[in-house]
């Protein structure tokens, strides 16, 4: 079961400038579970007390997750998760 | 239809059907063609009426100096309707806008401050409050924050979606400032909360979200995403090639950011149909392709098109 992440650039010093890593876990929490142990530190940047820190966004498929499950998000295998940073528009 | 002035006529844009990207007679697509706005585009609407407040409570007056950060569209309405209310207007605009807005802007008699490349409007943004502490004389409508934005959408796009639709089931919209979700998302709720509110949202190439670190984020202090029922993520491939499906199928000639809606309207369209629901799914047309020209967004494949736009804030 294997999950595709997306890391934005600012965040890749934790992925050794990987774009993008692969993961498992049934859950969005399991999933970032399972990063934290090849990708020390990566977490506590993605997640603090209160879940998904302010300025992250986590898209699974495209669909913000914070409008599905948040942390507790369920995946399946071939799904693709993307992190970024909140940004303006406008 | 007839006004006293050019800035009476803003709003009560047309809605369109679309009976050949309507999937069929019980699954529906209507455009809301906010091109039709004075200057091209639906932030006429929050420009305004931010105008309007400032004046009302005191801190705009005669020959006052508008300072605001913006992409593009906001600033050249900001600058229409200064210019005819008597304001001097700077704009502080990233540099990987467009040309034609930088054009655009000028002919309209604003400045332009331009802020770094990377990391896009949060860089804006940056830029004109240390303009403003600079210059307390000057006024910040800030558009990210000013309740006056979504009002114009509570008061005008959401009333006109329902009378022309009242059978709505679906409202689609970019996700930028936030203001038009927030306004017609709250007007749905309190008058037809059974309306689902979609946002869309345009994923930019890796230079615009290259910020220094993730404390640097930016989410508009207008943002409550208690009113809106499903976020999407949207990159420049999907984007362009709803652009152009649109103009192809429906003749309606869009910016780019429209493509980026339209392709969240469709995708819900097909949910609806393979839940076998009805649904009568609004979404904003937010500007025409004329300032994208220049992008390359309309001619070549998608693949030259979508490399054209790397780095760029195309929505």
């Amino acid at each position: 079961m294997a999950v595709e992440v997306r890391i934005p650039t600012i965040l890749r010093q934790y992925t050794d400038g990987e774009k993008a890593v692969n993961g498992e876990g049934k859950t969005l929490d399991e999933l970032f579970d399972d990063l934290e142990s090849r990708h020390a530190g990566l977490r506590a940047r993605l997640v603090d007390e209160n879940g998904l820190r302010r300025f992250v966004n986590v898209y699974l498929n495209d669909e913000d997750v914070r409008f599905l499950g948040g942390l507790t998000t369920e995946l399946k295998d071939g799904d693709s998760v993307t992190v970024l940073p909140a940004v303006a528009g406008g | 239809m007839r006004f006293d002035s050019l800035l009476d006529s803003v709003g009560r844009t047309p809605l369109v059907g679309l009976p050949r990207l309507s999937p069929s007679s019980d699954v529906r697509l209507w455009a809301k063609l906010e091109d039709h706005n004075p200057t091209g585009s639906i932030k006429d609407r929050a420009a305004l009426r931010m105008i309007l407040e400032g004046e009302k409570d005191g801190r705009l007056k005669p020959g006052c100096t508008i300072l605001e950060p913006t992409s593009g569209n906001t600033g050249i309405s900001l600058a229409m309707a200064a210019k005819l209310r008597g304001y001097r207007m700077v704009c502080v605009m990233p540099e990987n806008t467009s040309e034609e807005r930088r054009q655009i802007l000028g002919m309209w008699g604003a400045e332009i401050v331009s802020s770094p490349a990377a990391g896009g409007s949060n860089e804006a943004v940056r830029v004109a409050k240390r303009l403003a502490q600079e210059h307390p004389d000057w006024v910040m409508l800030y558009q990210y924050g000013n309740p006056a934005n979504p009002q114009a959408h509570y008061e005008g796009t959401g009333p006109e979606l329902l009378e022309d639709l009242p059978e709505i089931t679906h409202f689609v919209a970019g996700l930028g400032t936030t203001g038009t979700l927030m306004g017609v998302g709250r007007f749905f709720r309190d008058h037809k909360p059974e309306v689902r509110i979609v946002a869309a949202e345009p994923r930019y190439g890796e230079l615009v979200y290259g910020l220094r670190n993730m404390d640097e984020g930016f989410v508009p202090e207008l943002y409550d995403p208690s009113l809106i029922d499903a976020r999407f993520s949207v990159g420049p491939r999907d984007a362009l090639r709803r652009t152009r499906q649109l103009i192809e199928e429906e003749g309606i000639f869009a910016g780019i950011s429209t493509g980026a809606i339209l392709h969240a309207a469709l995708a819900q369209a097909a949910k609806s149909v393979a839940a076998g629901e009805r649904a009568d799914i609004a979404f904003v047309v937010c500007d025409g392709g004329w300032k994208y020209l220049s992008t390359g967004a309309y001619t070549g494949t998608i693949a030259e098109a979508e490399e054209r736009l790397e780095g760029q804030l195309w929505a």
